[in-house]
Formats: structure tokens, sequence, C-alpha cells
């Protein structure tokens, strides 16, 4: 089984394509971390009793004047370890981006397998709207999901129900191009041949659509998946960065930057720093992987 | 030509139509305006009173065409925060916001046309390579790490530049204001504007790039250079001008996404312009600013995607046949 996969043409070409191998086990790397955070971190940042005060703005890699603790990558303005925060940060953003990718995905598959597969008004109706929301910048759509939604929630229940207001609006705001590539590419599949065949032995609709089309055209939806997981994650972190994202409570890799911005002018460089680059790496190695699978599946794009 | 023109017209209207009702269906459904306006220790006589005198008893379909009605009018209530009038707050920070957009725009166009040329006409040469290896970066870089970036190089280690604010704003005659008659009004103009660009700058770029390199390879180009034309000539008349209708289309659709970015821009350098007011007031809840915001903007969107398909029927005579035959049937 591992061998034969091994042997595939898709592993053929990862491992002949540096960028793509090397984007990939980045991705790897920083999803293990987001996972198996609580273990790799050597405090927990949001246990208020694990802080010491005392230790606020300790450089990277040097002992605290006061304390004497070291911290690999320093420590914020209330002694905060930053490595932990990083890591603490990187699950709230990776579980957005990928939460709201999956409810993207689903609605996208499910509307686009719709409107390519019964055509009419349920088509005209779909497509049109998004084409309106396709007009806006999908950045301006999800901000105004989260106000409306805020506008919504009850003011006490808004900082806990935050990250879910964050996947829903990302999410919402994303659905499109799942929708319009599963449309175009159903409605080639339904006119061949193993279709007609299925409605004559009498299948229903429901599982034509998915046990039938679904499985033929899913390529593309993994490649626009990556893509849009790399789109979901900037997102998060520009909307979490304007402050209209994640709660300073669970902070994202965006509200790390966010609170790192107000020590660039006093030369606390660090604070603001790692978790930048970490965003940085994120996005960029899911924007590269993406685009490899993007070629690999359909070279004639490239 | 003219029924497509009208055709197009009308689906605009549509899409305009429809952007009003989410507009109006917010600023009826989220949160009860009657409390909002009226605060706790209201009797419930006033509570029927201020329901009557907002019409809010009236059917939902009535409220509609009235809530459009007054947006027409540029009438949007007033805001839950600071109990200003919206058209008044928007009146106020437009200028703000347009100037950047527009300055932004011009930047953005005129650095990008032009290293588009340069990279197209010596593709190999060093400085090139540099351009498009910076602009790969620049697309994956977020906007706000842009503008965080640009701060701390150009205003904490060098000092050249102001790290937020708009000042030296000169107000001329009461309905605009301007910061680019001082010195500190442009200094504090060059950051933001050059983070709102810098997307749009190499999308900018790669297209006319693209675009050239196709160009440069046709029969035409190397008749001209047969005929010993100069070669600035054969670029710049030749060339560039047969690259310049999907650049155009490029520049009107991406001014929308500049307004889009501007929230972001404005938010990293505390501009006082519209992105500013929308952020703080989807912080703080406040529907009727949100709701004037989505529909001026859609507005702009929409009038821009007019303006290009209608530009696009002139300019291209392909297209225009199309539509008159089209028409025809």
């Amino acid at each position: 089984m591992i061998a034969r996969w091994l042997d595939s043409d898709f592993m053929y070409s990862l491992l002949r394509t540096p960028t793509a191998l090397i984007s990939m086990i980045v991705c790897i790397l920083l999803a293990a971390c987001a996972l198996f955070a609580p273990w790799l971190a050597p405090t927990n940042p949001f246990d208020m009793a694990a802080i010491n005060l005392m230790n606020g703005f300790t450089p990277p890699g040097a002992a605290n004047e006061f304390t004497g603790d070291e911290f690999f990558l320093g420590t914020d303005d209330q002694g905060r370890d930053l490595y932990s925060a990083i890591l603490y940060g990187l699950r709230v953003s990776l579980f957005v981006g990928l939460a709201s990718v999956a409810l993207a995905m689903f609605l996208g598959v499910t509307l686009g397998l719709l409107a390519g597969y019964l055509g009419g008004w349920v088509d005209a109706v779909i497509m049109r709207i998004a084409d309106i929301q396709m007009t806006f910048p999908s950045i301006l759509v999800a901000m105004l999901i989260y106000g409306v939604a805020r506008g919504i929630l009850p003011p006490n229940a808004r900082a806990d129900m935050a990250i879910t207001v964050l996947i829903l609006s990302i999410g919402l705001s994303e659905w499109v191009s799942f929708a319009r590539t599963v449309r175009g590419t159903t409605i080639v599949e339904k006119q061949k041949e193993y279709v007609t065949a299925s409605r004559l032995i009498g299948l229903s609709h429901l599982n034509i659509m998915a046990r039938h089309i679904l499985p033929n055209v899913i390529n593309p939806i993994l490649v626009i998946g990556t893509i849009t997981l790399a789109l979901a994650i900037i997102a998060e972190a520009t909307l979490s960065f304007l402050g209209v994202g994640a709660p300073p409570t669970e902070p994202s890799l965006g509200t790390l930057i966010r609170v790192g911005q107000d020590f660039l002018f006093s030369g606390q460089w660090w604070i603001i720093f790692f978790p930048a680059a970490t965003l940085l790496f994120l996005a960029l190695s899911f924007n590269l992987l993406g685009d490899w699978l993007r070629d690999f599946y359909n070279p004639r794009l490239s | 030509m003219l029924s497509m023109i009208i055709r197009r017209i009308g689906q605009s209207t549509l899409v305009l139509l429809i952007v009003a009702l989410v507009a109006f269906s917010m600023f009826r459904f989220v949160g009860d305006p009657v409390s909002v306006m009226l605060g706790q220790e209201a009797t419930e006589t006033d509570r029927e009173n201020l329901r009557e005198r907002l019409g809010l008893n009236n059917s939902l379909f009535v409220q509609y065409g009235r809530f459009v009605g007054r947006a027409i009018e540029g009438d949007f209530g007033v805001s839950y925060r600071t109990g200003e009038a919206v058209s008044a707050m928007i009146a106020d920070r437009a200028p703000a916001t347009i100037e950047l957009a527009f300055v932004s725009g011009i930047l953005a166009t005129v650095l990008g046309i032009s290293l588009g040329v340069i990279t197209a006409i010596n593709r190999k040469s060093f400085f090139s390579q540099v351009i498009m290896t910076v602009s790969l970066i620049g697309v994956s870089l977020p906007t706000f790490l842009i503008g965080v970036l640009l701060i701390w190089l150009f205003a904490v280690e060098l000092g050249w530049l102001p790290s937020f604010g708009r000042s030296g704003v000169t107000d001329l005659g009461g309905w605009w204001h301007t910061s680019l008659l001082t010195v500190d009004g442009i200094k504090s103009l060059i950051l933001p504007a050059i983070t709102l660009g810098l997307y749009q700058m190499t999308l900018i770029m790669r297209l006319v790039r693209a675009e050239m390199l196709e160009v440069l390879g046709q029969d035409y180009i190397r008749f001209a250079r047969a005929r010993g034309l100069p070669l600035r000539k054969i670029y710049f008349d030749h060339a560039l001008k047969n690259t310049l209708v999907p650049v155009i289309t490029i520049i009107g659709l991406q001014f929308g996404s500049i307004i889009a970015f501007s929230i972001i821009t404005e938010s990293v350098f505390q501009w006082p312009g519209l992105g500013l007011m929308f952020i703080n007031a989807i912080y703080h809840v406040d529907i009727p600013v949100m709701s004037a915001y989505l529909v001026m903007v859609s507005i702009v969107f929409v009038a821009i995607n007019l303006i290009v398909d209608i530009l696009y029927l002139f300019i291209d005579p392909r297209i225009r046949d199309a539509a008159n035959a089209g028409a025809g049937e």
C-alpha cells in the first residue's frame, strides 16, 4: 500500500519539485506544532497564575534582569512566553482557517452541484447571488458578516462566540469560487454516459449527485481548497489585527501582531517579529503548495 | 448597442436594490432601533409613539420603499454611538479616503506601467529579475504586514516619515479638506499611499509585462523594426498602445479593491477616513453607519463595473459587434 503510494505520479512530481516539497514539509511541521501545542509549549499562556509580570519585555535568548528566567523567543509586556503564545496562536489561526474553508467548501460544493445538475431557476438564483457577492472583495464581505453577527448576539456573548462568528464570516465570504468550479465541471459530467446509465437503472438524483458526480469533480476542489486556506488564514489574521476577530483571551497570530505593534516604537521588536514571521511562513507555504497542486492537476493552466 | 447599455444599467439597478435590501434588513432586524434610541427607562407609550413616528408599524414593503427613498436623498439616519447624522459623518471623512485612494491609484498605475514596460523590454537583466522576485513576495504579504514593515523601516528606524495620522490638513471652503498642500500633509500621506497601492502596482506591472511580451513577439513589431523606426517609438507607440485595453479594465476594477483595502490601511495608519469609520462601526455594532457604508461602497463598485463594461463597448470593436448582433435577435 505504502509502496504503491510512493510510486504514484503524485509522489514522483512532489519529490522532484523542491518548492512544493519544502512548502509541504513546512505545512506539516506547522500543523504538528499547532496540534501538539499543549505538549510543546513550556508554559500555558492563558494560565494567569503561571505568568510573572516581572518577566515582561525579556529579549529573546537572554536572561531577565530581575528574575533570571530565560525565554527562547522572549516575552511580551505581561511576561507571557512568546514561544508558547505563538504555538497556541498558530492553533487558533489554523483551526479558524481549516474550519472556515470546510464551511466554504461544504456550501460551495453543495450549491455548485445543485446549480449544475438541476439547472433552470435554481441555477439562475444561485449564480446570481454568487455574481453579486463576487463584485465585492471577500474581506469586505467577511467584515460585514462579522459586524451583523455581532449585532445579533447579546453583548455578553460576543467574546465567547468570537471564534465561531469569525469562522462563519470567513466561510460565507469564500464559497463562491468552489460553487463556480463545481458547477462548471458538473455541467460537463452531467452529459456523460455514466450519468444517463445511472438514471436508466433508476438511481435517485440525490444519489447520482453525491455518489457519482461528486467523486469526479473532487480534484479541482482540493486545489481551490488549499489556495483558499492560505486566503482564509490571511483574512483571519487581518480581521484579528484590526480588532474585529479573535479576542485577546484567545489570541490568534493576528491578535499577537496587533499587540506587538504597540511596542514597535519602544524597541521591543521581537513581540511583533516572531508572530509575523510565523504567519508569513504559514500563508506562503500553503500558497506555494496550492500553486503546485494546481499545476499538477491541470498542467495546461500554468 | 443602446439596448445593451440599457440592459446593463437595469442589471446594475437590480444589484443595488438587492444590496439596499440587505442594508435595510440589517437596519430593521439587527438589534431593536426603538430600545437603542430610547434607552432603558422609556415607558410603553414612548415606545409606541416612536414606533409610530419611525414608521415601524407600516408593512415591511412600505418601510423598504421608504428606506430606498431616503438613501437616494442621502439620509441614513443617525449613528447609534455618536448621535451624529451618518451623512454628515461620511461627508466629513470622505475627502481623506478619496485623496488616499486617488494618490495610491496614480502611484500604482504610473509605477506599474513603467516597471512592466521596463521588465518586458529588458527581460533578462538583473534589475528585472530582482523586480519580479520582489513583486512575488509583495503579492503574498498581507496588506497590514506591509504597513507595519514600512512603519518600522521609515518611521522607527530611519525616522523620515510620520507613522500615523493625517497632519497638515488645509480646509478648503468647508466641504473639502486636503493634506496635499503642506509638506507635513504630503509626508503623512506617503506611507499609507504606498501600502495601499503596492498590491495594485504589482498586479498592473505583471499584466503589462505579460501583454508587452506577447505584443513584442508579433509581426508588425518586427516590421516596424525593419523599417528602422526608433526603438522608443516602437515600444511606446506601437506596443504599449495595444496592451492598454486589458490594463484599463484591471485598473478600473482594481479601484474597487483599493476602497476595500483602504479599510486595512486606514486602521494601520490611523488615517481618519471612511475605512476607519467602518471598522469602528463594526467594533461598536453601529448599524446605521455599517449599512450606509455598505450602500455607498456598492454604488461605487457597481458604477465602476458599469463604466468598464461600457468603455469596453467603445474600445473593442469585436465586443461592440457581438452586442449589436445580440440586439438584432
